[in-house]
């Protein structure tokens, strides 16, 4: 079996005057997670629409397994699962039977249908609601079901568009579960979000887009070596004032240490030279001062830094 | 052409088979649907209204024979029936894809946007003709007690005929329209408009003033279905002398009945291009 493979060719989106993705070319293969980021705007969205065939590109290709998506639509996404956006369920249907009409759609055969069902359905955790309507259920509940309808048919592809969305923080957890649980299968998991400690956890390679363009793809530790300045930042609080001079002359000696930004009298933000080796020793020698630390936290983590330091430069 | 097969072995079905998929479920979909029960609701209304007011009153013009029950019964509503059905189940069967995001659950599969169009249609088109043969029904057992051991005449056969051809011609025209918003109130509303007042409004003002046949009306199209269950068929053009004192006679009014070929023609023209153009519109529009 030939490895799963979504690829972009100069994929260009224009509304009018206003260019929402511009010349995009990105090839993914092979069984991985790679979170798709960018700000509002970016065009994240607009690239998987393209790629479910939501929405029709103004110039360029979307092919998915080598398929066209406009042109051979069914060839295409035959072996792809998505939930794009927030997608509603008619809503006098159970999740059994809607469901069933995605496996009719798809081809499962009727006496595997009953099984499938019910296995994505244990999946997403929607067993004690599988034959009530779906009209009356919460966004979370409908995200379940809509993430189970993409696992249906088996996919080797599976396309998440802000997946957690909307979600209380209970429904986010779970629904981080069940796409680090994909993972275990094999598949090419294309994931556009928001949350950057949610593609920290759980994408091994980011692609990053600002204005329809692409700016970086390439496995997470690549990107921020590359873009993370080699620098965490950690907040501290003390539980009482210290001194400019001992900052100066202590603190900002600490080995690790790149900088020193004194936000008030009791919290400083700290610059580290790395990851979370020398994060520990940071904080080892700022206790040995015995300066009152109380609270010692990243501020942000490096792919956040990463995610900054692009986006920033394309402003 | 052969079938693409997913990497789990599953052959996708060809398009004609995906229709009667959709078709299934968005026709449970509308059986379940609060607007199915309103429109029944709606349709024993007017059939319990007729039969009160004709079991009260018993107009004459309406007990002469059974024809002329069915005319004056039948004739009054039917059309009614129709387009509030075509309105009920079509006016938003498209735009609600859109509003509602459910095309965001069945379109992002390996299906062709057509079956889904055609799916919805042909239960629109069931949901709608179930909702008809009640009415239907209701008229007959009314017809029957008035007139026991009645057999049915041939020409109400032919209107309920004319009567099933003009949902196909209002569902089509109704699917154009869900086509062309994303709004499925703004569907809904135009789609009453022109059906419940604008259509009737310009056929009365094309004839009696403009004095030209309405033959690109849809619902001068429909007269077909009164018309024929009234002997003889009425003329296609009547003349009537108006004007008052020493001017009287000096106007004259035309008045237009459709000929059933005309009739089935208009029917039958409207639903093809709207089918069509909603089909087409369906087809570029984009989820964004």
């Amino acid at each position: 079996m030939t490895s799963p493979t979504i690829e972009a060719v100069n994929l260009s989106k224009t509304y009018g005057s206003f260019t929402a993705l511009s010349n995009l070319n990105l090839r993914i293969e092979g069984a991985k997670c790679v979170g798709f980021l960018g700000p509002n705007g970016a065009g994240k969205t607009t690239t998987l629409k393209i790629f479910t065939d939501l929405i029709r590109q103004s110039s360029g290709e979307a092919l998915i397994n080598g398929n066209n998506v406009h042109t051979h639509k069914k060839a295409a996404l035959a072996s792809v699962g998505t939930v794009i956006e927030t997608p509603e369920i008619y809503p006098s249907l159970t999740p059994n039977e809607a469901l069933g009409m995605i496996a009719a759609i798809r081809g499962i055969p009727p006496f595997e249908r009953k099984k499938r069902i019910e296995d994505v359905i244990v999946e997403v955790g929607m067993q004690e609601w599988a034959s009530k309507r779906v009209g009356k259920f919460s966004k979370g509940m409908k995200q379940r079901i809509c993430i189970a309808s993409a696992l249906l048919s088996d996919p080797t592809i599976v396309l998440l568009d802000e997946p957690t969305t909307g979600l209380d923080p209970r429904g986010m957890s779970e629904v981080r579960d069940i796409v680090k649980s994909l993972k275990k299968k094999d598949r090419l998991i294309f994931m556009s979000s928001h949350i950057l400690s949610e593609v920290a956890d759980v994408c091994d390679e980011v692609a990053m887009i600002d204005h329809g363009k692409l700016l970086v793809y390439d496995t997470l530790p690549n990107v921020t070596a590359k873009f993370a300045g080699g620098a965490n930042i950690v907040e501290v609080e003390l539980i009482r004032p210290i001194d400019v001079s001992v900052l100066e002359r202590s603190v900002a000696a600490i080995q690790g240490v790149v900088s020193v930004e004194r936000k008030d009298d009791k919290n400083l933000r700290i610059k580290c030279s790395g990851g979370l080796e020398i994060q520990e020793k940071v904080l080892s020698d700022l206790v040995r001062l015995n300066i009152g630390v109380v609270s010692y936290k990243p501020a942000s983590s490096a792919l956040e830094e990463s995610y900054l330091n692009l986006i920033k430069d394309t402003l | 052409m052969e079938k693409p097969v997913s990497a789990a072995g599953h052959k996708v079905p060809g398009s004609v088979a995906q229709v009667g998929v959709v078709m299934r479920y968005s026709f449970l979909d509308y059986l379940r649907s609060r607007r199915f029960v309103i429109l029944l609701v709606i349709t024993f209304i007017i059939g319990g209204l007729l039969t009160g007011v004709i079991g009260y009153y018993r107009p004459a013009g309406f007990l002469g024979s059974p024809l002329s029950f069915l005319s004056s019964w039948w004739g009054l509503s039917v059309t009614l029936i129709t387009v509030l059905s075509g309105i009920f189940f079509g006016g938003d069967a498209i735009s609600g894809e859109f509003q509602n995001k459910t095309g965001y659950f069945t379109l992002p599969n390996p299906i062709r946007r057509s079956s889904v169009y055609v799916g919805k249609w042909l239960s629109a088109f069931t949901a709608s003709s179930i909702i008809l043969f009640i009415f239907t029904a209701m008229t007959l057992a009314n017809a029957f007690y008035y007139f026991p051991g009645m057999s049915i005449p041939w020409q109400f056969g032919e209107s309920l005929l004319f009567a099933w051809l003009y949902l196909v011609g209002v569902l089509g025209f109704t699917f154009f329209f869900s086509s062309l918003f994303k709004s499925s109130s703004y569907s809904i509303l135009i789609t009453a408009i022109l059906f419940l007042f604008a259509f009737n409004l310009i056929d009365t003002i094309v004839s009696a003033f403009a004095q030209v046949e309405p033959w690109f009306s849809i619902t001068y199209g429909s007269q077909i279905i009164g018309n024929v269950l009234t002997t003889p068929y009425p003329d296609h053009i009547t003349k009537v002398a108006a004007g008052f004192g020493p001017r009287a006679g000096a106007a004259t009014f035309t008045s237009y009945n459709v000929t059933i070929p005309e009739g089935l023609a208009i029917i039958g023209i409207y639903f093809l291009i709207t089918a069509a153009l909603g089909l087409i519109l369906f087809e570029r529009k984009e989820f964004n």
